[in-house]
Formats: C-alpha cells, sequence, structure tokens
C-alpha cells in the first residue's frame, strides 16, 4: 500500500468516524454550475460605476467617484467597501481592473471556518452568517486573495467581503455591479458559459488578449473570471497561487486525526503494558488517618 | 486506606461549612506580598486589565496594531502558538512516568502537570481576547455549527479535551488537599486513561497548530513554509516542552525550597540530567527533518539575503548550538550547560514559532506588522497571571513536597478545629 492508497484509506475510515465527509465540491457532471462572473479588463473604462452599486446595494461605502480621485492610488477591498477599481499603468496602457472575492470553487475560507458562518451556497456565492462566526479572522489568514476583512474599530465587528448579492442571485437576480456596469466588461452568468465567452473572444481577437483566462485554474478554479490584454502580473493578480483547491493543503493532517485517534490509544494502552506495573505505592500518599 | 472510612458524600455533607471556611482560610496569602516579582507583576496586570477593557468595548484596533493584511498577531503567535509549545512538558512526562514507567521522574510529575494545565488554561484561553466576536465561542462547541473541515476546529476541541485529562491527572493533589479520601482513589485510578487519552490528544493538536499555517502557503516565506509543518511542530513541542520543564523545575526547585527533601537536589541533578538526554535526540530528529527538508526543496538560492541569514541564526544558532551543548552536558553531567541549552532552545521555538506566525508571514507585504505596547502588556499580564495561580497552589496543594510532610494532617487538624 502506498502514501495515497493509505491516505485515502485513512480518509474512507475518517469520513466514517466523524460521520462528515469531507465534502469535495469535485467536478461531478451532473451537478449546476456555480455562479460567475466575467471580467473583461479590455472593456473597463474605470467609471466605478459599480463601486457605487455595490455600496448602495449592500448598505456600505457609496464612493464619491467624481471627486475622491481614488484611481491615483492602488487600493485593496477593505472593511467598508467590498469591490474596489483600480489603475494599472502596462505596456498597453491605463488598464482598470475590479477587485473582489473571487468565489472560490473549493474555498480557502469556508475550509478555515471553524463554525461554518463562511459556507459556499449551492449556488456558489461564498457567504458569511455573524450569528456563527466567532471572529478569530482564520478565514483572512487563509484566503489566498487576501479578501476577507475585519472591523477592526467595532466592539461588535463583522468580516466583510463581497457575497455575490447573494439577496439578489438566490431569487434569479443579477449583482449590482453586473447591472450598473455601462460597457459589459462585466457579465453574470454560469461558469461553464462565462468560460465559453471568454474563449470565444479570446478566439476572435487572438491579438487582443493573452491566451490565458484567470480564475479557470488558481487555486482550483474560481467563479470570477478574467480577461485580459497584457499579462496578469502587470495588473495586480497573483500568478504563483498554483492550482491546487487550497483546503487539499490540510486534507492529509485531516484525514489522519481519526486514524490518530484511534490507533494511538491502543498503543499506548499496550507500552504501558509491555513496561510492567509502576511500583508507585498508591497508599503510602494518603496521610492523617 | 480502609473499609471504615465513612463515604465521601456524607463525609463532605456534613462538614460543608467547615470546607467553606477552610477554602476561604486557604486564600489568605502565604509569605510577603513585597516581592520582586509581585511589584512588577500587579502594576503591569492592573494595566492589563484596563487595556482588556478598552479592547472589549471599542474593537481590536484600539489596543493591537492587527490590520487586514496581519490578522494574527503575538496574542495567537505567542500566546496560543508558542504558549502551547512550551506547555508540551505535561504529555512527555506523563508519557515517559506512566506510559513507560519511567520512575525516576516521578517527583516532577505533579508540577508539570499542573504547569501544563495551567498554561493551557491561560494561555489558550487568551484565545478569548482576540476573537472579534467571543460570544459566538459557544458556535463550535455546543454543536449547532460544526466546522468539521477545519483545523482550527481540531485544535480547538482537541485544547478543551485536552485540559480536561490533565485535570483529571492532578485531580489527586487537589483531593489530597482537601483530604476527600475516597474520591482521591477513585481520581487516582483515572490516571492511566487520562494519561493514555492525553498524550494522544497532544500528538494530534501540537502538530495541529503547525496545520493551521498549511493553507497560508502564499502568505509565508518558504524557508519556513512546509508541508510538513504539522510534524515540525509535534517533533519540536518535545524538546520546546522537555526545555521547559527543566528550567521550570529549577526555578521552582530555588523558589519553593523549604517544601523539598535534603536529598531533592541530587535527585533533580539526575532528571535533569534524563531529560537533556532526551531533549538532544529530539532536537536532533527535528535537525535532521529540517535539513531534508531544506536540500529537497532545493532552498540553497533562498539563504544568501537577509531572511536566509535570519533562518540560518534559527536553525544554527537556536537548534543545532543546543542540540551539541545538551549531547554534552547529558554526557558530562554538566547540570549548568544543560540549562543554558534549555534556555537557548526555548529561544529557537520562539523564534520559529513568530517566524511562522507574525515575522516571515506576508513577508513580501508592505504592511508590517510590529505590536502595540498594550498587546505585550496583556501578554506579560497572562503569564504573570498564571504564575501567580501557580505559586498559589504550589503553597497550598501537595505538589512539590513530599507526600506527608505537610498536606493531609494539617487538613484534618484544621477541620477538626474549625468545627
Ligand atoms: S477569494 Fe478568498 S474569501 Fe473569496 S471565496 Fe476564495 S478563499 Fe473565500
Ligand atoms: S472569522 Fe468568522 S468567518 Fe472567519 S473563520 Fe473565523 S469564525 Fe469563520
Amino acid at each position: 500500500m502506498d502514501r495515497r492508497d493509505f491516505l485515502k484509506l485513512s480518509g474512507a475510515v475518517g469520513a466514517t468516524l466523524m460521520g462528515a465527509e469531507a465534502k469535495a465540491a469535485q467536478s461531478d457532471p451532473d451537478a449546476p454550475e456555480f455562479l460567475g462572473v466575467l471580467v473583461d479588463t479590455t472593456r473597463c473604462i474605470g467609471c466605478r460605476s459599480c463601486e457605487v452599486a455595490c455600496g448602495t446595494e449592500n448598505s456600505m461605502l457609496v464612493p464619491d467617484v467624481a471627486n475622491d480621485g481614488a484611481l491615483d492610488n492602488l487600493r485593496t477591498t477593505d472593511e467598508k467597501q467590498w469591490t474596489v477599481v483600480n489603475k494599472f499603468d502596462t505596456s498597453k496602457g491605463d488598464v482598470f481592473v475590479k477587485r473582489q472575492c473571487m468565489h472560490c470553487w473549493q474555498p480557502a475560507c469556508t475550509a478555515a471556518c471553524l463554525t461554518n458562518a463562511m459556507a459556499k451556497t449551492e449556488l456558489g456565492p461564498v457567504t458569511w452568517d455573524g450569528d456563527k462566526c466567532m471572529g478569530c479572522r482564520f478565514c483572512m489568514l487563509s484566503c489566498p486573495f487576501d479578501v476577507p476583512k475585519f472591523e477592526y474599530d467595532s466592539w461588535n465587528p463583522k468580516i466583510q467581503k463581497c457575497s455575490l448579492c447573494h439577496q439578489r442571485t438566490s431569487v434569479g437576480g443579477t449583482p449590482a455591479c453586473v447591472e450598473a456596469c455601462p460597457t459589459d466588461a462585466i457579465m453574470f452568468g454560469n461558469k461553464r458559459d462565462l468560460m465559453e465567452i471568454a474563449r470565444t473572444r479570446i478566439y476572435n481577437h487572438p491579438d487582443d488578449y493573452v491566451h490565458k483566462i484567470y480564475g479557470e485554474y488558481e487555486a482550483g478554479g474560481t467563479g470570477w473570471l478574467y480577461l485580459s490584454a497584457v499579462p496578469f502580473e502587470e495588473i495586480g493578480f497573483r500568478t504563483d497561487l498554483g492550482t491546487t483547491p487550497y483546503p487539499e493543503f490540510t486534507k492529509d493532517f485531516l484525514y489522519s486525526v481519526p486514524l490518530v485517534l484511534l490507533g494511538a490509544p491502543a498503543l499506548l494502552a499496550g507500552l504501558s503494558q509491555m513496561s510492567g506495573s509502576s511500583d508507585e505505592d498508591d497508599e503510602s500518599e494518603v496521610h492523617g488517618e | 486506606m480502609n473499609n471504615s472510612d465513612t463515604s465521601p458524600m456524607n463525609k463532605t455533607g456534613n462538614k460543608l461549612p467547615g470546607l467553606f471556611s477552610f477554602l476561604l482560610s486557604q486564600l489568605k496569602p502565604r509569605g510577603s506580598m513585597f516581592t520582586v516579582f509581585n511589584m512588577i507583576s500587579i502594576p503591569v496586570m492592573l494595566a492589563g486589565v484596563v487595556i482588556l477593557y478598552i479592547r472589549f468595548t471599542q474593537g481590536l484596533g484600539a489596543t493591537t496594531n492587527l490590520s487586514q493584511a496581519n490578522p494574527w498577531g503575538i496574542w495567537i503567535g505567542f500566546d496560543v502558538v508558542t504558549g502551547v509549545a512550551f506547555a508540551g512538558g505535561a504529555y512527555i512526562v506523563t508519557f515517559a512516568v506512566y506510559i513507560m514507567k519511567m520512575d525516576k521522574f516521578h517527583p516532577i510529575v505533579r508540577a508539570t502537570v499542573l504547569n501544563g494545565f495551567l498554561a493551557y488554561m491561560f494561555y489558550a484561553g487568551a484565545l478569548v481576547f482576540d476573537l472579534g466576536r467571543p460570544w459566538n465561542v459557544i458556535n463550535p462547541i455546543i454543536g449547532n455549527s460544526f466546522g468539521y473541515n477545519s483545523v482550527l476546529f481540531l485544535v480547538a476541541w482537541h485544547f478543551m479535551l485536552y485540559m480536561l485529562a490533565e485535570l483529571i491527572e492532578f485531580s489527586p493533589a487537589i483531593m489530597e488537599w482537601l483530604g476527600w479520601k475516597r474520591a482521591r482513589r477513585i481520581a487516582k485510578g483515572l490516571t492511566l486513561a487520562a494519561v493514555i487519552f492525553g498524550v494522544s490528544l497532544s500528538t494530534l493538536h501540537q502538530s495541529g497548530l503547525g496545520a493551521l499555517f498549511l493553507m497560508a502557503k502564499p502568505k509565508i516565506h518558504p524557508l519556513w513554509y512546509s508541508e510538513f509543518l504539522p510534524v515540525l511542530f509535534l517533533v519540536s513541542s518535545v524538546f520546546s516542552g522537555i526545555s521547559m520543564v527543566i528550567l521550570e523545575s529549577s526555578i521552582s526547585h530555588k523558589v519553593f525550597k523549604m517544601q523539598l527533601g535534603p536529598d531533592s537536589h541530587r535527585k533533580l541533578d539526575e532528571i535533569i540530567i534524563g531529560l537533556a538526554r532526551g531533549a538532544a535526540l529530539a532536537l536532533f530528529v527535528y535537525y535532521f527533518f529540517k535539513a531534508l527538508i531544506f536540500v529537497h526543496d532545493g532552498q540553497w538560492a533562498l539563504i544568501n539575503d537577509g531572511w536566509g541569514l535570519w533562518y540560518l541564526l534559527e536553525i544554527i544558532g537556536f537548534v543545532l548550538v543546543p542540540m551539541v551543548l545538551y549531547a554534552y552536558g547529558a554526557r558530562h553531567r554538566a547540570v549548568g550547560i544543560i540549562k543554558i541549552a534549555a534556555g537557548m532552545s526555548l529561544v529557537g521555538i520562539l523564534l520559529n514559532r513568530l517566524n511562522i506566525s507574525v515575522i516571515a508571514f506576508n513577508w513580501n507585504v508592505a504592511d508590517v506588522y510590529v505590536p502595540h505596547w498594550a498587546e505585550i502588556v496583556v501578554t506579560l499580564t497572562v503569564v504573570f497571571a498564571e504564575i501567580w495561580l501557580f505559586r498559589f497552589i504550589v503553597h497550598r496543594m501537595p505538589v512539590l513536597r513530599e507526600p506527608g510532610k505537610i498536606g493531609s494532617p494539617n487538613r484534618e487538624r484544621e477541620l477538626r478545629s474549625l468545627n
């Protein structure tokens, strides 16, 4: 039995013991396709209508787009804004990139969460539940895209991140940002359709795009997909995240837990038998009779 | 103990008022309050309480330098991750004494278990200060929301179960203090089971602390990240725990001299030499793993910059050197050298755990985390509070002293005089 088989076996034992199979959102051909969004950065004009729409829809900060000059600095999403647009000075001129939670296929944040507060819904959006979250911030530590943000200045802090407008998409609606985009730079749909559209665009305009769809495989694949005219490193994306779904990194350890819990006590009991009985005199330690 | 004993229930039932005044009488401080330790620790602890009040009313941002890029600071990196490695001694010593029946280590077993229990209670307990929404801490405990797939879930549960195991291991001392003989015998009978359970849990949560960082792969400097972090954490918890036991028992033997028998000093030296052998071996295994990973991952190119030097300092200065010192000390029965080795190993553990959780974490990000002074005060508060409780217990319960010298007879007498 080699290591893989051994791990598989222990995994099966583990799953039975713990009553919960480590639920992998593996590619089951019949499974419904998760929802996602395709961002074509060649179409984005940097108007930031999506930021305004997101803030309004989700009662977060609504930026003063005309006056805040925010495009002059590189920003990250924060505890006040779930999405931001950045301007990059690239070999092909200015490129605008909208960022938000990637809604991973197999998210690190949900695998990290010990209360299931962070959870992947059936349709695909990854959402946060304040009644469950205990604020440990392990989701922040684990997310490869550094997405979840924490309200450090509140006694009752929330984790803030894009929910793919769960309140709208769960009833068949469209995310607020997608609806607000004047140039169709962002398109909402399921991943299979979006991948097809993205591939078609690259096929029809091979000189306008790098031949890569960011999000197809990154960190095991994400719900949000990006097209770009320049290499993705130039527009602020990490290309060293690998294609392994992040929960895989802890799977070996989690599988070994039930094995150790079963095996170690037996081993220790055996050892203590073998090493004979201790000459520790129980009664001699009690006095005052 | 013989059959003429009345049952503990009746006994305690009749003497409850007596028990109460006994406990009250035990609260009186023993010895002078004006020691150097008290003079330092009391103001720090008072400041810590004020800071915690601010932290719980105004949020973590008011008293910490945590940020969106650095979600975990020293309250996790030192208090929990390092503190639990330091507390590994309890599972090592109970394994040696109760499983391997190495009776030589018996005299230190109670103090070590007490220390381990208190360390978990305070250091793992300090996790609550760091939780943004601590009122929801019951969710993963009472089971309305189990995140089975979370490493943190397993670590949290193993912490709690392990504390229970250690409490059972220590409980005979509590029963002796209270003079509950029958209860003591029951507790004593549970010891082996508690030890077996406790050692198993320890291997899992010591390695689990390493597994916490497995998903932070893109954020930790490659010299410190490895898919074998769980194994490295487990092996290093062995020498970390042993080193702490060596230092802690040396200090206790000085501070609590009056409780110890005449030849306890010589016995302690024997124990320390035995522990040093174990530590040298564990350090060797750890160093070997580290070297294997280094060669296997082809990390030569990484040691040319400041991070590389910092890494070499940790591995050579605080793993290899203490390993040699331990081996030398054990061989030549040089207890002084062993104590130096113990101190250096602990520095090595501190460096390693802080590197992974804080220093080499987000090494590639501009936003550098340096702890706020208030974070340090709270950390010291936790450490001092643990030492206070440890001292309180050692002064009252039979932890270090030879059983029978002081202890139950006094208790019986006190009870009698109170009634
Ligand atoms: S990008 Fe981060 S927060 Fe969003 S689903 Fe993936 S792991 Fe979770
Ligand atoms: S901070 Fe909340 S959502 Fe994030 S891992 Fe912890 S409990 Fe889960």
